[in-house]
Parts: C-alpha cells; sequence; structure tokens
C-alpha cells in the first residue's frame, strides 16, 4: 500500500502541525519534550482516543455515530453500579464491552436494515444511553474496586490500550476483507452493493465495533477517574469527530486513516495541555482553538480535493 | 428467461418476455427507452425479482435475489457507470470481496500481481496500486470486465459499454468480447449503436413497449429490418441521409474566435446566425462538451473572444448565459439534468424562474399551462405534469429538459448529445423539433459523436481532436467521410 | 403496494396519538384558563416551551432541505443570550437595539457557515462543526465564563411577556412561521431551495442562485436560532454560554425529520416541521406532568424518534406490511 499516495496527504500535513505544536510546546515550556509528558498525553486521552478510533471507522463507512461521548457516561455509571453491588471488577469490564457493543450492533442494525439515517439513529443512541445513565444513577459514583484502582494508577496500561487498538484497527483496515469493505460501502456504497459486497453486514458490523471502542473508552475513563458520573463525556463526540477530521478522514467517507486519527487526538490534548500550562487562557480558549484548528484542516483538505481527479 | 412479468406502481415494464443466451455467442437487446430493456438484465442479475416468469440456467431453475447471487451464479454485468470505488486502487477494485489472504491477513502483493495479469490479458497496462479514479472511464471499465471474468463469469452483460468509449477503445472491448465469445461465454450486449450492434453481434432479441417483438440471427438482417422493429413502423432510407434546408442569409449571432481555456479546450473559431446550426464533432474526450460548457459559462474562459450581435462579451456563469437568452442541454441529463424529486411542471419551468429571480414568482396556474403546453408540443409521455422526473423514462427526460430551456424562450440553443441513449422514435422527433427551431430563428450547437445526425441536422460542423478546433467544414463539404477524415487529420489513417 | 402516506402524515398522526393518550390518562390536560386576560393551560406549555426549538427548526428546514446540516444552532443560542444579557446589564440601550444586535449577531453568524458552505465548498456537517465546537468558547468569552443574570423587565417579558393572551414566545415562534412560509412558497425560493437539495449540478446549470439559495437557508437558521436564544435567555433572566441552547441543534434537526422533511434533501415542509416540535414538546410536557423522573424524559426522547424514524422508513414499513399480508 503506497504510503505517498495522494490520500495520504492529509496525514501528513497533520503530523507536521503535530510536531510544530509539540515543539513550539516544548521551547515554551522546558519539561514539556519528555517521555513521561507523552506517555501523560497518551494517558490523559486515552479515552478519547479508543472512542475516535471507533469513530472513524463508522464514518470511513459513510455514516456517523453521536453516541460514543453518551457511551462513555453510560459505562461509567453501570460499572460502578454493578461494582458497588458487589460485582467483580473484572466481570463489570466484560459486561461494560458486551453491552456497548450489544448496542453498537442494534443501532448498526437499524441503520443497515431500515435504512435510518446514521445521524439520527446514532443520536437516539446518545439520548437513550444518557438517559439510562441518568435513570441508574442521577449522582456521581465513586469507584473503590481494587482491580479499577491498580488499572488507574498505572501508567502503562491506558497508553498501552490505545496503542494496541489502534494497531489492531490498522490490521483491521487494511489486512482484513472487513476493512477493506468498510473503506469501499464508504467510497460508493452503491459500487460496493454492485460488487456483491456484504453492505449490511458491515455496516452493523463497523456501528458494532465503534461501540466496543467507545464502551472501553468508558471503561478506561472509569479507572482512570474511579467515579461513574452520567454527565461524563458530555459533547466528547464531537472532540472524536474533530480529531478525526483533523486526522485526514473525510466525513463522506472512503477516505482516512487510524494513524491521522490518533495525531489528531494528540493534538487535541496538546492543545488542552498547553492551555492548562498556560495560567493566564481560560479554559475556554481550547474549544475556540479547536474551533481554529478544525477550520484549517478543513481548508487543507479542501486544497487537496481541488487537486485530485474526479471521476465522471 | 421465460414469461417473464415486471410491474411497477402504473406501468408494465415487461409483459411476458422470453429470452434465451446461449453460450459462446454475442447476443444484443434491442429497443426504445421504455421497452424494458433495463428492467430485463435487472431480472436476470437479480435486482428486481420478476412478478412471474422463470429463469433457466443450463435447464435448472434460477431465482437470484441479489446481484450477490447473480454472480455466484456466473451472471457479471458491467455497468454503464462503471459501479467501482474511485478512491480504491485498481488491484482494491479488482479484488474486493475477493482478496488474497495469507496467514489470515490480505496479501496485497498478490493482489497486485493478480490485478496486473488479469488487465494485461486484456491489454491495459496500469499500475495496479495507483488510484483507480485516476484513469479514463475506458480503463475503470476494462478493470470492471477483468473483475467480472474473474468471478468465473459464464455470462457477461455489458449495459452500454461504449457510450463514454473512443473508436480505438471500442474495437479493443470487441475484440476482448469476441476472445470470450470463443471461449464459450455467453455475452449480452446492450448498446443503441446501430453499426456497433450490427460489427459484434450474433444475435438480436428486440423488445417493445415491454413485449418481445422478435427476435434472429444478426447475419441476413438488415438495419431497416432492425428499426421498423424497433419502432414498429416503416422508416424510409431517405430521412437517413437528408441535409438540413439552408438557413437564410442573416448576420452571425454567436461569434467565437479563438476561445478556449486552458487545460479545457482551445481555438473554437465559428459563427452561428439565427436559423442556423453548427454542429460539434469529434471523438470522445476532444472537448466536445468543454466547449458547450464554455459557451454556456459553466466553466470561464480565459483566451479568445465571443461575441454577441457583434458586442464582445464574457459569459460569467450559466445565470448570465440565462439572461443572455442562451440554453442548453447538457450530456449527462441524469447528473447535470434532471432534478429527479420535482414534477414534471417543476423542471420546465425552473430556467425561466431562475431568470425571474426568487421574488417574482410565476403563478401555479402559469406554471402548469407552461407545461402542459410543452408535455403536448414534445409528446412527454407522462400520466400529468405532477409526476416526479425522475420517474420518466430516458427519452422523456431527455424532452422535459428540452422543454426547460425553450420556456425561457432562448436566441442560442446548444444541445449537448440531445439524442444519446433515447429511442429510434424519441430521436426522430427531436430532429424534428430542431427543423422547427430553425425555422423559427433559433441559433443552435449541435453537440453528437453520431455523425450522420451531424450531417442531417447541420449546416457547418467544427471539427475537434484533442481538445483543438482543427476544421470548419461548410456545404456541401459536409458528410460523414469528411468529418471522420478531419478528426483523423490528413493523410493518415481514419 | 397502494401508495405510501407522506411522512407528515405520520407524523400528525402521531402527535395525535400522544394527544389523545394525555386525553385519556392526564385529567386537565386540556383545560385551559384565562387570567388576566391569558391563557394558561398545559396546552399553552407546550406551545411555549417548543418556540424555541420551532424557531430554530424552521431555519434549519431550509438548510436540510439544500441537503445540508447546521449543527451550530446550540451555540448561536448561547452567543446570542450572551450578547442581550451583556448589553442590557452594562449598557443603557433600549430593548429594540439589544433585540436588533443580537439577531444581527445570529445573521452574521448563519452567513458565515454559509459562506463557508456555498462560497468555499466546504461539507455543511464539518463547516457548522466549527462554530459548534468554538461557539460556546466564544459566548464563554464573552461572558468572561460567569453566567450572567439581569432584571431588566423588558429582555424578560420578551419570554414573560402575553399577546392576545397567548404567551411572546408563541406569538414569535408563530410570525416566524408566517414569515419562513411567506419566503418559501409565496417567493421562488422555495422552489429553488428544493432544486439545489435535489440536483444543485442541474440546478445550477438551470441559471438558479445556487450559492445566494444556501447563504439564505443558512443566514434564516442563524436568524432563527438567535431569536430562539433571545427566548431561552428571557425566559431564565440569565446567559449561560455552558448549558443555554444545549443540544438544541439535535431537537431542531429531530424536529424537521420527524416531520416528513427527508435529510437528503429536496422537498421540505414547514408544517412537517411545526407538528415535529409539537411532538417533541407534547412528549416532554406528558413526561413531567405525569410525574414521570425526568431522567426518563431522554430514553423516551429516544424511543420516540426511533418510532418515527421507523416509521417513515419504506424498508421497514414494507417488512410489517407484507408479514400483517402473509398473516
Amino acid at each position: 500500500m503506497k504510503a505517498f499516495r495522494r490520500s495520504n496527504l492529509p496525514v501528513w500535513a497533520t503530523l507536521v502541525v503535530f510536531v510544530l505544536a509539540v515543539t513550539a510546546a516544548s521551547l515554551r515550556y522546558e519539561h514539556f519534550f519528555s517521555f513521561d509528558v507523552f506517555l501523560n498525553l497518551l494517558r490523559d486521552n486515552a479515552f478519547l482516543g479508543l472512542a475516535a478510533i471507533g469513530v472513524t471507522f463508522v464514518i470511513l463507512s459513510g455514516g456517523i455515530d453521536l453516541s460514543v461521548g453518551a457511551m462513555i457516561g453510560f459505562v461509567g455509571v453501570f460499572c460502578a453500579t454493578l461494582m458497588n453491588a458487589g460485582v467483580p471488577g473484572s466481570a463489570a469490564i466484560l459486561l461494560a464491552l458486551a453491552v456497548g457493543t450489544l448496542v453498537g450492533l442494534g443501532m448498526g442494525s437499524l441503520v443497515a436494515f431500515y435504512d435510518l439515517p446514521p445521524f439520527l439513529v446514532t443520536l437516539a443512541g446518545m439520548f437513550l444511553l444518557r438517559g439510562m445513565a441518568l435513570v441508574i444513577s442521577m449522582e456521581a459514583l465513586r469507584i473503590d474496586d481494587p482491580l479499577f484502582q491498580a488499572l488507574g494508577h498505572s501508567k502503562w496500561v491506558a497508553p498501552g490500550l490505545l496503542i494496541a487498538v489502534l494497531l489492531l484497527g490498522v490490521y483491521l483496515a487494511n489486512f482484513r476483507p472487513f476493512g477493506r469493505a468498510v473503506y469501499a460501502v464508504g467510497g460508493n456504497e452503491q459500487s460496493a452493493l454492485l460488487m456483491g459486497l456484504p453492505v449490511r453486514r458491515t455496516k452493523v458490523l463497523v456501528y458494532g465495533l465503534s461501540g466496543f471502542c467507545s464502551s472501553l473508552g468508558g471503561v478506561v475513563f472509569a479507572f482512570y477517574t474511579l467515579s461513574g458520573n452520567a454527565n461524563s463525556g458530555m459533547t466528547l463526540e464531537l472532540d472524536a469527530i474533530a480529531a478525526a477530521v483533523i486526522g485526514g478522514t473525510l466525513l463522506t467517507g472512503g477516505v482516512g486513516h487510524l494513524f491521522g486519527t490518533l495525531l489528531g487526538v494528540l493534538i487535541l490534548g496538546t492543545i488542552q495541555t498547553v492551555i492548562s500550562f498556560e495560567g493566564t487562557l481560560s479554559s475556554w480558549w481550547t474549544r475556540i482553538a479547536v474551533g481554529l484548528l478544525l477550520l484549517a484542516f478543513i481548508g487543507l483538505q479542501k486544497l487537496f480535493q481541488a487537486g485530485r481527479s474526479e471521476t465522471p | 428467461m421465460r414469461g417473464i412479468r415486471k410491474q411497477f406502481p402504473g406501468v408494465v415494464a415487461l409483459d411476458g418476455v422470453d429470452f434465451t443466451l446461449r453460450g459462446g455467442e454475442i447476443h444484443s437487446l434491442m429497443g426504445e427507452n421504455g421497452a424494458g430493456k433495463s428492467t430485463l438484465i435487472k431480472v436476470l442479475t437479480g435486482v428486481y425479482p420478476p412478478d412471474s416468469g422463470t429463469i433457466e440456467l443450463d435447464g435448472r431453475p434460477i431465482r437470484p435475489r441479489s446481484a450477490h447471487d447473480a454472480v455466484e451464479l456466473g451472471i457479471s454485468t458491467v455497468y454503464q457507470e462503471v459501479n467501482l470505488v474511485p478512491y480504491l486502487s485498481v488491484a482494491e477494485n479488482f479484488v474486493l470481496g475477493r482478496e488474497p489472504r495469507r496467514f489470515g491477513r490480505i496479501d496485497w502483493r498478490e493482489a497486485n500481481r493478480r490485478a496486473a495479469e488479469a488487465l494485461g490479458r486484456l491489454e491495459v497496462r496500469v499500475d495496479p496500486s495507483s488510484s483507480l479514479g485516476s484513469h479514463s472511464l475506458a480503463v475503470q471499465q476494462m478493470v470492471a470486465i477483468a473483475r467480472a471474468l474473474d468471478q468465473n463469469a459464464r455470462i457477461l452483460v455489458l449495459d452500454e459499454p461504449t457510450s463514454s468509449l473512443d473508436a480505438r477503445e471500442v474495437e479493443r472491448l470487441f475484440e476482448v468480447m469476441r476472445r470470450l465469445r470463443a471461449e464459450g461465454l455467453g455475452i449480452l450486449f446492450v448498446s443503441h449503436f446501430l453499426d456497433q450492434v450490427f460489427a459484434v453481434s450474433d444475435r438480436f432479441t428486440v423488445l417493445r413497449n415491454g413485449r418481445l417483438v422478435g427476435e434472429m440471427p444478426a447475419r441476413g438482417t438488415t438495419r431497416l429490418q432492425l428499426v421498423s422493429l424497433m419502432l414498429g413502423r416503416d422508416v424510409d432510407e431517405e430521412t437517413l441521409a437528408k441535409r438540413p434546408d439552408p438557413a437564410g442569409p442573416a448576420a452571425p449571432m454567436v461569434e467565437a474566435r479563438g476561445l478556449g481555456r486552458r487545460g479545457s479546450v482551445e481555438g473554437l473559431d465559428f459563427s452561428v446566425a439565427p436559423g442556423e446550426t453548427v454542429g460539434l464533432a469529434g471523438l470522445l474526450g476532444s472537448g466536445r462538451t468543454e466547449s458547450a460548457r464554455l459557451l454556456f459559462g459553466a466553466e470561464r474562459a480565459d483566451r479568445g473572444d465571443l461575441k454577441l450581435d457583434g458586442r464582445r462579451i464574457r459569459v460569467r456563469s450559466p445565470r448570465h448565459a440565462l439572461r443572455l437568452r442562451f440554453g442548453f442541454c447538457p450530456e449527462d441529463r441524469k447528473t447535470s439534468g434532471i432534478v429527479p424529486n420535482l414534477s414534471v411542471r417543476e423542471n420546465i419551468i425552473l430556467a425561466l424562474q431562475a431568470r425571474r429571480g426568487w421574488l417574482r414568482r410565476l403563478s401555479l396556474r402559469r406554471q402548469r399551462e407552461i407545461a402542459d403546453r410543452f408535455i403536448r408540443a414534445l409528446g412527454i409521455a407522462t400520466p400529468d405534469a405532477e409526476k416526479p422526473v425522475g420517474t420518466l423514462s430516458g427519452g422523456n427526460q431527455q424532452k422535459v429538459i428540452l422543454a426547460r430551456w425553450l420556456a425561457s424562450e432562448p436566441r442560442f440553443l446548444i444541445l449537448d448529445e440531445p439524442t444519446r441513449g433515447i429511442d429510434v422514435g424519441s430521436k426522430a422527433e427531436i430532429e424534428r423539433l430542431m427543423a422547427d427551431l430553425r425555422r423559427e430563428g433559433l441559433a443552435i450547437l449541435f453537440i453528437s459523436s453520431e455523425l450522420e445526425e451531424v450531417v442531417r441536422n447541420c449546416h457547418r460542423v467544427c471539427v475537434l481532436r484533442d481538445r483543438r478546433q482543427v476544421g470548419l467544414l461548410e456545404g456541401d463539404r459536409v458528410d460523414a467521410g469528411a468529418i471522420l477524415r478531419t478528426i483523423a487529420g490528413g493523410g493518415e489513417d481514419a | 403496494m397502494r401508495r405510501a402516506l407522506h411522512p407528515t402524515v405520520w407524523a400528525f398522526l402521531a402527535w395525535l396519538l400522544l394527544l389523545g393518550v394525555n386525553l385519556a390518562f392526564t385529567p386537565g390536560f386540556f383545560s385551559i384558563e384565562v387570567r388576566d386576560g391569558r391563557f394558561y393551560g398545559s396546552l399553552i406549555d407546550v406551545l411555549n416551551h417548543s418556540s424555541p426549538v420551532l424557531l430554530a427548526a424552521l431555519g434549519m428546514t431550509l438548510v436540510i432541505a439544500t441537503k445540508g446540516v447546521d449543527l451550530s444552532v446550540g451555540s448561536v443560542v448561547a452567543i446570542s443570550g450572551a450578547v442581550a444579557a451583556l448589553m442590557v446589564t452594562k449598557g443603557q440601550a433600549p430593548l429594540p437595539t439589544i433585540l436588533a444586535v443580537s439577531v444581527g449577531v445570529g445573521l452574521a453568524l448563519g452567513l458565515w457557515n454559509g459562506l463557508l458552505v456555498s462560497v468555499f465548498g466546504i461539507q455543511p456537517m464539518v463547516a457548522t462543526l466549527v462554530l459548534m465546537v468554538s461557539g460556546r468558547g466564544i459566548a464563554q468569552l464573552l461572558t468572561d465564563g460567569q453566567i450572567i443574570t439581569f432584571q431588566d423587565p423588558g429582555l424578560a417579558s420578551v419570554a414573560g411577556g402575553s399577546l392576545l393572551g397567548l404567551p411572546n414566545p408563541v406569538v414569535v415562534a408563530a410570525c416566524g412561521l408566517g414569515v419562513v412560509a411567506a419566503l418559501a412558497r409565496w417567493t421562488a425560493f422555495g422552489t429553488m431551495v428544493e432544486s439545489v437539495g435535489d440536483n444543485e449540478r442541474a440546478a445550477h446549470l438551470a441559471g438558479v442562485p445556487t450559492r445566494w439559495v444556501k447563504l439564505g437557508a443558512y443566514a434564516v437558521c442563524g436568524v432563527g436560532s438567535a431569536i430562539a436564544g433571545l427566548i431561552v435567555c428571557s425566559y431564565t433572566k440569565a446567559a449561560d454560554a455552558n448549558n443555554a441552547g444545549l443540544y438544541l441543534e439535535l431537537d431542531a434537526i429531530l424536529a424537521v425529520v420527524a416531520g416528513g422533511t427527508a435529510m437528503t434533501g429536496g422537498r421540505f415542509t414547514l408544517v412537517g416541521t411545526v407538528v415535529g416540535a409539537l411532538i417533541l414538546q407534547t412528549l416532554t410536557t406528558t413526561i413531567l406532568t405525569k410525574g414521570v423522573p425526568v431522567q426518563w424524559t431522554l430514553v423516551v426522547k429516544a424511543v420516540a424518534v426511533l418510532v418515527v424514524c421507523l416509521l417513515q422508513s419504506d424498508p421497514f414499513r414494507r417488512t410489517v406490511l407484507s408479514r400483517r399480508s402473509a398473516a
């Protein structure tokens, strides 16, 4: 697979921006450019990264998943409640992953079998998950489970999970028929159908995958914050989508790379870190900065698309 | 296929049609638009289930319920729009759904190799890892055919494969088809180009209005017989070789001198007077549609001049062209012509309304008047004016677009392949219409790849080659042979 | 198969069903009192509270009809509320000026979105995502991170006052509906919007000013959202940059789609959007008056969305109908 193909250029651009951002930050702050800081960056944003990976797959297939933020809130509350009722941490994790994947598969089925717009189905999913989370518990719950505490204290688990899922995702996308089908369905669904690809099955699975990734993100968030809060992850779906776009994924589908999404997540994380380092800037500048970055990358994508050949 | 019947709301597409394809033959399916050709193909390839009737393959009944089923059964289709994924590479498209695996992962080296090999057999040499969208439509089609062959097709359905190919590419396709026939494949060929159909077919099946009206060997059938069957009436040879009535003397209305746009087309040099029809001829890709778009403001010229009534103008946009009373029927009516979910009425008044502006809305009564007038005048086959245009057949959609521009009362009308992909009957109607418009003093630019049509309808012919104008033929120098020779260039083989 | 019912009819039936449930199980739901020359009652509440969504959804209908979407509606609500609250607490400007400036800001933001989409050719979801993400940051910048409260009776009357016995927001929403409807059906703007959404290339070649049409649609959406923002801010007598209009864009999109306008663009129905907005609000009010804990609101909304979408989906209807006929 040619790394230097036209469609990859935006990802290289993302890499350049990331390098620039890190360089600028490390020039400004003495201790920025260190392995520790990098590891922390991965750790602090692992939950976002996991959700973003799932979302990227869905976007590649031509759809969208707005439920990932709500999933994080739901999983947190779900696990906390289970564990406070005596369920061991490992079982809670497995159950949460199962539920998350099932919800994803359910949404995917609605999209695939009844032709419902993904925007609306995952919107309903978001409402459902957020609502169920609130029903389970309106207040934040503490997590005392030893497994979770151990996972939360470790510096390596979250980053490790993120990298592992990323690598698995890359393998899936490039070296398995499922991944190629995802790209094909996103690139031209009509053609994929006529070529005899299992379009429906691909769609169902891709949303299941996103459900899995976002529930895993929820688990990571839970042991990272050691609490379950129904309101966690509010507007996280936006950040995930922004990370994917910044990472070179086209919202229309068919074009994009998971490495780009990871870079997008890291850029978002760097901005957040810089702004909190910088005492004088208030937190809302993060949102504005992300918006500007998004705008810049969209402009960049436009320029690259202008040069690409269009099929009649 | 026996006794196939298929009905859609409001129309019976197929009424008890029988069709037989033998192994090792090239069989052409003929018929006007609305005759049922594409419906029959869609039934065969599993896209539509038939309401009644049976399909047998090698004597065994089959019932394909999806495109996938059909492919499994050995029935592969290559469509006019080449249904592949342009973002992915050539090899990826080739193996999509059947990727070669090694230890569970996709082996891309092998995929590239297989693609290159398969394409090589079709005499196509491209880099398998390059993106599909970066190649011409002809190459993309070859990839689609190679893919079909690789899936052990026993029946290959080619649906209007030559519409976007030039003569050389068509010949290459025919060679491939003949070779496949020798290998025992059954090929179902659908095309509107009578010459091509006669050049390559063994048998014909003719449909008309959803019914089977004839099945015969190619040898021994004349063009006249075939066309009569398709039309249901006799067409005299005379009309096939007419020339347009000469237009009265008049000052040129539209003059182009050296008009062009870098990367698009250059050197356009012609003039059209009221009542004249100027033709634009050339191979596919020679710049005909680009010229039309340039004249209409869909693209901006960056060199040369355009004069209207003697005054220099620059056409800035289609809106501007509309105000100048130009009209343009684009080549690709599906993507650039019809607004499919809007009604026939709304489509017809669209340009007129656009010129009036958003504030001065045409009253509903006025809209209906205009729509009805043109439905009658052009013979648009639709139960009423409120039907969504997307449900009409190709020929009628073309008429709706024509009506749209006629409703705006243009002085200069550009027709880009107005008869492409429509039935012989409608073609004749449109040619009659053009003669009427000529008499009313309209200046017309007529673009067509059917040279006889051009000769029949145009006073002068601009010949394009490789994005430049290379000749301007007038008067009795206008004949198909001369046009071909000009396209080919003096001294070389046509 | 018989011709399918227009999606708006399904939506209307759904709303009637909701009303029916209330008729049967909620005593006094339909009762309307008159006090001090003003109407009170659950129905009035429904109309009142659905006004902000409706105002945003009217513009959203046009945007969706052009095959676009405007995700920044909630952010515009926050910004316009912040602007109004700031002006009223920090300055001496008269009420009309404050209202005009807020609406003007909404117009500018709408034009910004429209510019990105029509002139720069950026995909609508991404283009409006920019404002959606950064908009609340801008609003917080304006309010300096605080929630600004105000006492000004003039601004408070925008949501609190009444005209002809109906709460002001209802009157405003009705006027908004009237204006947009006139724009859409009495001028050729509506047909142009539909043609742009259905096949932009064809519309462009037919001479339709596609850029201006799209710009106009986003501008209307921006104005509607700003007015909604004024109502929201007036109702709470505060400007909360974080929470004002939170997820309002989603409610607006739901109202549009539930009402029968497809997200694929083309034909649109304003009446449908009204029905959609009413469904959403009736649902919420029904839940509250029944004493169902508020956290179930989201769950019920989710189910409602799915039900409406399924009813409008052809494949679903085919499956359900064929099963019934086979039985």
